[in-house]
């Protein structure tokens, strides 16, 4: 790899990382701002035009409070908790496709971190890490209530960690391929995944509210039953980084559902735009633009989803846990075997079958 | 680090970072889909089911029971003989010529693995699949509460 390959590599891995934090962030203010205008009020608007350095005014905030660790907590752990959460956090999103490529002189870059053969597996694999965060912090806390959320977590992302590996194999079954960025080229032209997968879609997006630890699943940190859950002995920036790493869980969740199932940075027409733009800007200039609309469409979407988060937490009450277990290993699981099997069989007879009959 | 810990939950979690160099190790043999699988399966699952148990019984970190002499010296014994036997077999073992001609790049990645699994050795996955589901069946057969017995 030459020096201009390895700088163009480093530059977007950067500008992903920005760029994740950057939504992150003000997911906390839009969570507030969502929540005052479903309830009916006004939501931050003091700090900036709209409230919109409150995020900042947070930061500052936690940053100077008092950073506390318990007599008896077990010192090291109790500081590497919320360093795994925001690790796993971050890590996830580095093999999400934004948009097609940019060029330049001759260079095609391609706006994902990594392009990555195992891509999903990769996202899933980071994913399955992210309780370590939780449990460790938890357990690191010392203190009953902290363990018990930190369990309840722990038990909740691996029951319905199952349930959206099901609900990802029919993708992939489809796709034949692991590789985000394949799977997301195939759905070029309106030809989305939720219009096969619609089952495999409802499962995953519950999965993934699951895995977030997002009402109504984020029994870890339910204050009626356990004071504040897997984080209540944090203070000042360590609890920061928790809540922060559900943002960005928030994030990377939304946009991999946009680029599973919603097609990521295609849109409908898009070809029509990609040659007007090149007619009317040339090859270079104009396929830049093209990939820029494309990945506007794209944040769109996963902004979308984001929003749709915030909707479902203002809307629904929290399950209880038995609840919980039950729609994940007795509902979700069966019906995503199921979705598996209907893929395969329409992959194996009715693909063929309507390909023949089109022809 | 994972056998000298004294702390359990510390050993788990150097037993995590175990299989994490596992999994970079397979990465630098073009084994992609075994490096992340490992992953998911080994340190996102089983050692989080470790970790749990751990820290359900370690709550109070009581002190650890006294090993006597006797304990310690079979420990020993097998552990010296486990060494012996594996200094042996490496030696024992031909190492086969590598021929850069004849290596194919992309052996581990997941279009081979699946054809090879598949095709070759469809038969040893099948067997493999229905011991795993009689162990799970197994498994729920004793986590079942018994008819009449409540918990909560």
């Amino acid at each position: 790899m030459d020096l201009i390959e390895f700088s163009i590599k480093t530059a977007t891995i950067f500008v992903v990382f920005v760029l994740t934090l950057l939504i992150a962030m003000y997911s906390t203010w839009a969570e507030r701002k969502v929540a005052g205008f479903i309830q009916d009020r006004m939501g931050p608007n003091r700090a900036g035009p709209g409230g919109l350095l409150q995020p900042l005014a947070d930061a500052g905030k936690m940053f100077f409070k008092e950073d506390f660790i318990p007599a008896l907590a077990n010192k090291w752990l109790f500081i590497a908790g919320p360093c795994l959460a925001m690790l796993t956090a971050l890590l996830a999103s580095a093999v999400i496709p934004f948009g097609s490529t940019f060029r330049f002189n001759g260079h095609e870059v391609n706006l994902q971190g990594v392009e990555s053969n195992i891509g999903i597996l990769y996202v899933f694999g980071v994913v399955a890490l992210g309780v370590y965060g939780i449990m460790v912090g938890g357990w690191a806390s010392n203190n009953k209530f902290s363990l018990l959320g930190a369990i309840r977590a722990a038990s909740q992302n691996i029951s319905y960690e199952v349930a959206m590996g099901l609900s990802l194999i029919a993708i992939l079954m489809m796709s034949s391929s692991l590789s985000l960025g394949e799977i997301v080229s195939q759905q070029h032209g309106g030809n989305w995944n939720i219009f096969y997968q619609p089952l495999g879609f409802i499962i995953f997006i519950t999965c993934s509210f699951a895995e977030c630890n997002r009402v109504p699943f984020d029994l870890p940190e339910c204050e009626t039953e356990l004071v504040g859950g897997y984080h209540t002995e944090y203070g000042s920036m360590k609890l920061g980084f928790y809540l922060f790493a559900e943002y960005i869980n928030m994030f990377v969740s939304s946009a991999i559902i946009s680029v599973l199932y919603f097609g990521g940075y295609n849109y409908p027409g898009m070809d029509w735009v990609y040659t007007q733009l090149t007619d009317a800007f040339g090859t270079q200039t104009g396929h830049n633009i093209a990939t820029l609309i494309g990945t506007a469409v794209f944040f769109g979407k996963t902004l979308f989803f984001i929003f749709f988060y915030m909707w479902v937490r203002w809307t629904i009450p929290r399950f209880r846990y038995d609840q919980l277990m039950n729609l994940g290993w007795k509902k979700l699981i069966p019906l995503a075997i199921f979705n598996i099997i209907i893929t395969g069989a329409a992959v194996l007879f009715l693909k063929p079958a309507i390909t023949a009959w089109l022809n | 680090m994972v056998v000298i810990s004294r702390n359990p939950i510390h050993s788990v979690l150097y037993l995590i970072l175990t299989f994490f160099s596992l999994s970079g190790h397979y990465i630098l043999l073009n084994a992609q889909f075994l490096a992340a699988v490992n992953i998911i399966v080994y340190a996102g699952a089983i050692m989080v089911l470790f970790l749990f148990v751990i820290m359900f019984l370690n709550i109070k970190q009581d002190q650890e029971e006294t090993k006597n002499n006797l304990t310690k010296i079979a420990a020993a014994v097998v552990g010296g003989t486990v060494f012996v036997i594996l200094f042996g077999a490496y030696r024992k073992t031909a190492i086969p010529a590598f021929n850069p001609d004849q290596f194919d790049s992309q052996i581990g990645m997941i279009e081979s693995l699946g054809n090879l699994l598949f095709r070759d050795y469809l038969l040893p996955f099948e067997l493999a699949s229905i011991l795993l589901l009689v162990a799970m069946v197994g498994a729920v057969m004793l986590g079942k509460r018994e008819i009449g017995e409540r918990h909560f």
